[in-house]
């Protein structure tokens, strides 16, 4: 076909605006690998901060988030799994309390950061915590209910729940009729071919929608900041009931709050990217479970 | 005893009244009842247990948009009949009316809660919020759904393939990550390119968010524009349309409602940032709309720069929770209209497809 003018005009000026978008992205990822690269080293990775945090290592940072990610994973993936398993598998298209279910879900995933900080200070830290201490302890100091990486972790669940919900049923759904049909037609009950066909057949899929959620939680700041990150910390946490440090609480305190920034500024920046390194490495790896699925959904059927 | 097998075979249904009979009998659930096929097997109750609790748990997304409402008007509806709060803070009018405070020459909106007179006129933080998303948004729309017509309609495949996976990408990069460009590397550029007076203000942190709505933008407009239906561009290709005019007055429009829930919900998220604005933004309250070059105080960035310096059950611990509901409700109305433009778009364009 044969482009006139206003083809190339067109052409020019979105092309433009993907170049302008990729630009960016690309300054932000130069400016954080060049500035922070230097300041990787083995005693960074390992060790505790010291001397105003400006120095030492960032070892409690990347521990807390961690164990924050791993308790809010064993949350959210058995109901955000069993959500997407009733949407795709149990709900008909005409129920009320799916499209419900449905209608929260797109609502959940809407929900602005900090109003889940609120909401697990107010519910979580307050209520939950606050009331396991009146029931069960009757010491003046909280036990449970105040900022500790359990409720952060749930707090996170809940924000992340969407996201696991929304891509497990997707992939339940690629999963070919066929299969189904064939289950069912053998006697099995629905539940076992819901067990033992489809869910098995769609792993990558699920897996894929809990690495995004992951990572997701992993670089969320505001839903923690009243419900468990600490500024500092001289010990790791062993308890579900400590507080905890975390890369990206780490990085907005220091950069925000540091009498001297510009003495913090190569721990930031290498804060900065030990936390893009540890979402992207999530996320390539999702995209590349997804991809491998599809390829072999699409053999299958 | 279960219902004998020879049913299965008989060509005529057996009368109303047996069926209701045996529906009143027979212990099992309906859900084993109903197929005749299955008639001689017995749900096993651990699957039908399991069933159940797969049921219930589908019902915590439902309980957790609830919850997350109820607790958060929890904390903040006692300031409506706390005398000692409403004294406080000077009169529940002075939430959102001007005020001519001692010391002021004129009535005015003041967001200033340390003091011996707590200032809490949340119209200040309103209007940032606002000014931030305006201007956010008259950088992302335009980059994000230029962006999207180029992938759907120009791009080569192999270009496609490497533009998509990239913006998603970008999507997920944390907002705290954003934040610290926008701190640290953003506000020292724009400044010396602008010659701002503020190191850190509107525009820094309204750039910095754009990194974080372009990409959800682009994602959505790329699909209603991909999803647009062959058909229409080549009947419009086959009546002599060049591709730009097809591209400009067929496919676009088709588009539209696709593209405008992607605006719709790029808004949603703009208001509803944290952290970039809290890093980015330089946090004065100033009551001024129009001047991109002037600090911000949002909304969001507000509650979460001072929350934790409150006592729990403060007059200011309160307005903190009631601005945390009044978030809440504005995205809800936001996505909910973006959802449903989104259904609509979907509903048409498969009407059309048949």
């Amino acid at each position: 076909m044969k482009y006139t003018r206003n083809d190339w005009l067109l052409a020019g000026a979105t092309g433009l605006a993907v170049l302008l978008v990729l630009g960016m992205m690309a300054v932000v990822l130069a400016q954080v690998v060049w500035n922070g690269a230097p300041r990787i080293s083995g005693e960074f990775l390992t060790g505790s901060p010291s001397s105003d945090m400006t120095g030492g290592g960032i070892w409690p940072a990347i521990y807390g988030t961690v164990l924050m990610t791993l308790l809010m994973t064993v949350a959210v993936v058995p109901v955000g799994v069993a959500t997407g398993i009733y949407l795709s598998e149990y709900a008909s298209r005409r129920s009320r309390l799916a499209a419900l279910v449905r209608a929260a879900v797109v609502n959940l995933a809407g929900v602005p950061s900090i109003v889940f900080g609120l909401f697990g200070l107010g519910f979580f830290v307050l209520f939950i915590g606050g009331g396991i201490d009146s029931t069960f302890y009757d010491s003046d100091t909280p036990v449970w209910g105040k900022p500790a990486v359990v409720w952060s972790s749930l707090t996170l669940a809940v924000l992340t729940l969407p996201v696991v919900i929304v891509t497990t049923e997707e992939a339940l759904r690629t999963v070919p009729r066929e299969l189904r049909d064939a289950a069912l037609g053998l006697g099995a009950t629905r539940f076992q071919t819901v067990f033992r066909v489809i869910l098995p057949n769609a792993t990558g899929g699920i897996l894929t929608g809990i690495i995004l959620a992951i990572s997701r939680g992993a670089g969320e700041v505001a839903p923690i900041i009243f419900t468990g990150a600490a500024n500092f910390l001289p010990y790791l946490p062993t308890d579900m009931r400590d507080m905890f440090m975390h890369l990206g609480y780490h990085v907005y305190a220091l950069s925000t709050q540091s009498p001297n920034v510009d003495a913090a500024q190569p721990s930031l920046f290498g804060t900065v990217l030990v936390l893009l390194v540890l979402t992207f490495a999530l996320n390539f790896v999702a995209m590349i479970i997804r991809s491998r699925s599809r390829a072999r959904m699409r053999a299958t059927s | 005893m279960s219902p004998k097998r020879t049913e299965v075979g008989v060509a005529e249904n057996p009368p109303a009244a047996v069926i209701e009979q045996r529906t009143a009998a027979d212990p099992r659930p309906r859900s084993a009842q109903r197929g005749k096929l299955g008639d001689g097997f017995k749900t096993p109750l651990t699957h039908v247990i399991a069933e159940r609790l797969i049921e219930v748990l589908a019902y915590v997304a439902i309980a957790a948009i609830v919850l997350i409402f109820a607790f958060i008007v929890k904390e903040a509806l006692p300031l409506f009949w706390d005398r000692e709060a409403i004294e406080e803070i000077g009169g529940l009018d002075a939430l959102v009316w001007p005020r001519q405070w001692r010391g002021y020459d004129e009535a005015v909106y003041v967001w200033q809660p340390v003091g011996a007179q707590p200032k809490l006129n949340m119209v200040p933080l309103f209007v940032g919020t606002l000014k931030v998303t305006i201007i956010t948004m008259a950088l992302s729309v335009p980059v994000g759904v230029g962006a999207a017509v180029y992938v759907s309609q120009y791009a080569p495949r192999w270009l496609r393939e490497l533009v998509k996976p990239a913006i998603e990408m970008l999507a997920a990069i944390p907002s705290v990550v954003l934040g610290f460009f926008a701190l640290m590397v953003l506000a020292t550029w724009l400044k010396n390119l602008f010659g701002f007076d503020y190191r850190l203000n509107a525009t820094v942190a309204a750039v910095g968010m754009s990194l974080a709505v372009i990409p959800m933008i682009f994602t959505i407009s790329e699909d209603a524009l991909s999803a647009v239906p062959d058909t229409l561009k080549r009947a419009s290709m086959a009546l002599g349309a060049r591709k730009w005019q097809t591209t400009l007055r067929v496919v676009l429009p088709a588009a539209l409602p696709g593209i405008a829930a992607a605006v719709i919900l790029g808004f949603g998220r703009a208001i509803g940032e944290t952290m970039i604005v809290l890093m980015a933004s330089g946090n004065a309250a100033v009551m001024e709309l129009f001047d991109p070059s002037t600090s911000v105080r949002t909304v969001t960035a507000t509650i979460a720069a001072e929350l934790g310096e409150v006592a729990q059950g403060d007059a200011h611990w309160r307005v903190l929770f009631l601005l945390g509901a009044l978030l809440f409700v504005v995205t809800f109305i936001i996505n909910r209209t973006g959802a449903i433009v989104v259904d609509r778009m979907h509903r048409r364009l498969t009407a059309e497809a048949k």
